[in-house]
């Protein structure tokens, strides 16, 4: 990160438009601004197409000579399966609401990132193979042939796009550019075009489980470490089980929860969680990533990742599922599991063991939310809180792309929030809810070396939080996706200097009362509380 | 050069009517065969296109969700924007169809430089601009087709003589100026100016983007110039238009070239009309992001290719980790 430039650099972006027409302005690679190329290791073990060593930089791509023909048949496929490409394909009318609703073209004001004309990108190859007018007029009618420079173009594009959806709202017929890119890179990945940071962690949880590769060991030794945490901090000995048959529910998190700060913080809530009310829960070392980067990669990958999960949930012969905080983990369980892997008929329909409510809007999917579980328990009185152990945090809630616009989920982490902590800012209005902004670092984008084009990314976002650190003087960003919370530390750190990171259980597992536990003097992450001032030690808070 | 040939186009198109009837006497081209072809290709390319999309099948509930979903039985949920059930469907597309819900939450981004230091933010703006010029072509062109049944129509039902009293309810000019004709102008125009004077909205536009636009600003214009400039025989032109109807076509006397140059592009729009974006008005009803309901946990959706895909085992796993496993301590299928 040494060489980034100054965040007042950063922030003064260039609006203005380019001289030449978008057609003929050449794509370039400079170091920052696009991911490495997939690498012939993990493209190998996943069985996708031409392995092999690439650099985007490099003039070859080292292609398989017939890639446009396999390219051209895959996206008649692609439109023979998927509705929404066609229509989305067909519609648009440039009106240019979308334009500047992308954080990637707020921060980059790359004009090739404004939505409108990312999928263009893609809708002049279709016109060409696919309307009249557009083998008849060609580039009159605004088509255009696939060529190399085309797919070099849409290789550097379709990877400045985190697939947050925020453009399709505004969107006067819900064109989806999550969608496209989707498709794209589904069609690119059929010639052997991806980026590394993708195909590497798929070819992880396809093996191992999960993204990190983590083998079944050392997500015991990891959790174990946890434990040992949580009883010096809490006093508290938890003890979960894995791959533990005849559990009534399995909880599936994103790996980063098990190894990588922060996440180990909201693992240490979940697991506190979990004792507080003596839930009969185990996980799994087999399905365990709730994250799943074949969303990223195409629909069949993320149907190969998903239907562990199921799997796992029959082998373990467990009731329901119970999953943590994670964005994309949440599209895929909320929008494509039932639908891919199901019908989970060897699963009951979900009932919470402690309050008894039904979960019915998860009776298909068998799969609620730790947020929707955690605020039943609230509302029904069933956990002890102490909102004061969160006092020295001032907090803003991060609303995920995900979890905003592919589930809806808004009201339950801020109820929570509210019942665990005393500080809760909102961040402006157009920047939280339906209106969020993305990290800037989604959709598997989330790779050092392409910090630079992240950190535009994450510009929209940061603007807010730096906002609401001026006004407020939010010291914490909370936010349910492993993503985030992987994100965020660089991203705040760059813009707005002072904001930590966390997950929503984290701030529950400061705040829960456990039975049997030691006064508590330090956060889960060993920061010393805001004591009230007769036990306060001389005021040493963060 | 996009906006001149889209322009020149339709100069064509206006002068080849014109010419045609003025000078070579093609009335019978221009008045009967050229909008029969227009309504046949219209009507066939309009269904084909809409066969086209609805051939290929909705996957998976891909619901782009802008309100809190239904969870809990003590948290509102938004039926609107976030659809549990059919119902709130048809109010989210009743939204969107009629009042441009979408655009409505339009904003404007750009740059504020901070007060503390030398950095720049980016700051939002309400910006209601496109939705009410959108809001004020879509409604007025409907409302413009509506009143042209009164050359469809014998009697005139007596909802399109309100209708037409209604729009002149300022009684300016002679014949009676319409509001509608006027709003319809200033919209198009605006939708005209945004697209040359908005640097962004100028950089994506294509020529398909300006050829609507022209060609509707010269039918409004050929219409205009009909009611207030050269008046046109207009019970010559209900003649046509009846015997067009009636499939008994006949050639009337003494109506003006103008009326043929507004015919005949009015008949290009429609024979345009399945082949360009404009066919975004059947795409609004196929759009999977706004028809579906948000509530694909509970009601499961079905895909109809869902085919099996390759996927590594539990048993796979367990062979390859197997003595990880027992040294963790961890349960095993197979010892």
């Amino acid at each position: 990160m040494a060489n980034l430039p100054k965040s007042e650099e950063l922030s003064r972006v260039n609006y203005e438009m380019p001289k030449k027409v978008w057609s003929k302005v050449e794509t370039t690679f400079e170091p920052g601004t696009y991911c490495y190329g997939e690498k012939a290791g993990p493209v190998g073990i996943l069985g996708l197409p031409n392995p092999r060593e690439w650099d985007p930089a490099d003039p070859d791509w080292k292609l398989v000579p017939d890639w446009k023909e396999t390219m051209n048949k895959s996206f008649k496929t692609r439109l023979e399966r998927f509705r929404s490409l066609k229509v989305f394909m067909d519609i648009c009318v440039r009106c240019g609401a979308c334009a500047d609703k992308c954080h990637f073209y707020i921060g980059t004001g790359d004009p090739k990132n404004m939505p409108v004309l990312r999928a263009e990108l893609m809708r002049s190859v279709y016109r060409k193979q696919n309307t009249a007018s557009g083998k008849l007029l060609g580039k009159i009618a605004g088509a255009r042939e696939m060529t190399e420079d085309v797919l070099k173009e849409w290789y550097k594009y379709f990877y400045q796009c985190t697939e947050c959806r925020r453009c399709s709202i505004f969107c006067p017929y819900g064109i989806d550019t999550a969608e496209i890119t989707m498709q794209a890179r589904e069609l690119m990945h059929e010639v052997g075009v991806g980026i590394n940071w993708v195909v590497g962690p798929a070819s992880n949880s396809f093996m191992t489980g999960n993204h990190l590769g983590l083998k079944p060991h050392a997500i015991v030794n990891s959790v174990e470490s946890l434990l040992e945490d949580i009883k010096s901090i809490t006093g508290v000995t938890v003890n979960p089980t894995f791959n533990r048959k005849g559990a009534e529910i399995l909880f599936i998190t994103p790996s980063a929860d098990f190894f990588a700060e922060p996440g180990i913080y909201t693992m240490m809530g979940y697991l506190l969680l979990f004792e507080h009310i003596g839930l009969d829960y185990t996980l799994s070392t087999y399905a365990s990533e709730g994250g799943n980067f074949g969303l990223f990669t195409s629909h069949e990958m993320m149907k190969r990742l998903n239907s562990k999960m199921y799997a796992e949930a029959e082998r373990l012969k467990v009731k329901w599922l119970l999953g943590g905080e994670c964005g994309h983990m949440w599209r895929v369980v909320h929008q494509y599991m039932s639908t891919m892997t199901g019908p989970a008929s060897f699963l009951e329909k979900p009932v919470s063991p402690i309050t008894g409510t039904k979960f019915s809007f998860a009776d298909s999917t068998k799969f609620v939310h730790i947020a929707e579980f955690t605020a039943d328990l609230i509302r029904n009185n069933k956990i002890k809180l102490d909102k004061s152990r969160n006092d020295h945090r001032k907090i803003t809630f991060h609303d995920s792309c995900n979890i905003s616009r592919g589930m809806g989920m808004f009201e339950e982490p801020r109820y929570i929030i509210k019942n665990v902590a005393n500080h809760f800012f909102e961040m402006p209005e157009e920047t939280i809810r339906e209106k969020t902004f993305c990290c800037g670092s989604g959709s598997g984008l989330n790779t050092n070396e392409f910090m630079e084009t992240r950190l535009k990314g994450g510009f929209a976002r940061a603007s807010a939080v730096k906002h609401v650190q001026e006004t407020h003087g939010v010291n914490l960003l909370t936010a349910m996706c492993a993503i985030d919370r992987a994100a965020f530390p660089s991203l705040l750190n760059y813009w707005t200097p002072g904001v930590d990171t966390s997950g929503l259980m984290e701030l529950v597992g400061n705040a829960l009362v456990m039975d049997g536990e030691k006064k508590r003097t330090v956060d889960l992450r060993d920061n010393d509380l805001l004591l009230p001032p007769e036990n306060s030690s001389e005021g040493s808070h963060v | 050069m996009k906006i001149l040939f889209a322009l020149i186009t339709v100069l064509i198109l206006s002068l080849a009517a014109f010419t045609g009837v003025e000078y070579l006497h093609m009335e019978y081209v221009f008045g009967i065969v050229i909008p029969y072809a227009a309504f046949i290709i219209f009507i066939a390319g309009f269904t084909a296109k809409i066969f086209y999309w609805a051939k290929s099948p909705v996957p998976f509930n891909i619901t782009t969700t802008a309100g809190q979903q239904k969870s809990l039985k003590w948290i509102k949920s938004d039926h609107f924007e976030n659809p549990s059930g059919s119902f709130g469907v048809i109010g989210r597309m009743f939204m969107e169809i009629f009042f441009f819900r979408s655009l409505f939450r339009n904003t404007k981004a750009g740059l504020v430089k901070s007060s503390k230091s030398e950095s720049f933010k980016p700051g939002y703006a309400s910006d209601k601009s496109l939705w009410l010029g959108g809001l004020m072509f879509h409604w007025s062109f409907l409302y413009i087709l509506i009143r042209h049944l009164r050359f469809f129509l014998y009697p005139i039902p007596s909802a399109i003589v309100t209708l037409e009293k209604f729009d002149s309810m300022f009684q300016i000019g002679l014949p009676i100026f319409y509001l509608t004709d006027a709003i319809l102008l200033l919209s198009v125009t605006f939708l005209f100016l945004r697209r040359v004077f908005i640097p962004q909205v100028k950089y994506i536009s294509l020529i398909a983007d300006f050829i609507p636009l022209f060609l509707i600003l010269a039918i409004a214009f050929s219409g205009i110039m009909m009611r207030y400039v050269s008046r046109v025989d207009v019970i010559g032109v209900k003649e046509l238009v009846m015997s067009l109807t009636s499939f008994s076509p006949a050639l009337p006397e003494k109506v003006s070239s103008v009326f043929y140059v507004h015919f005949f592009l009015v008949s290009s729009l429609f024979m345009y009309f399945p082949f360009s974006k404009l066919m975004h008005m059947g795409g609004v009803f196929f759009s999977p992001t706004r028809n579906m309901t948000g509530d694909s946990r509970r009601i499961r959706h079905v895909n109809p290719w869902n085919y099996s895909v390759k996927v590594h085992s539990y048993e796979e796993y367990e062979d390859e980790f197997r003595e990880a496993m027992k040294g963790a301590g961890l349960p095993l299928d197979k010892e």
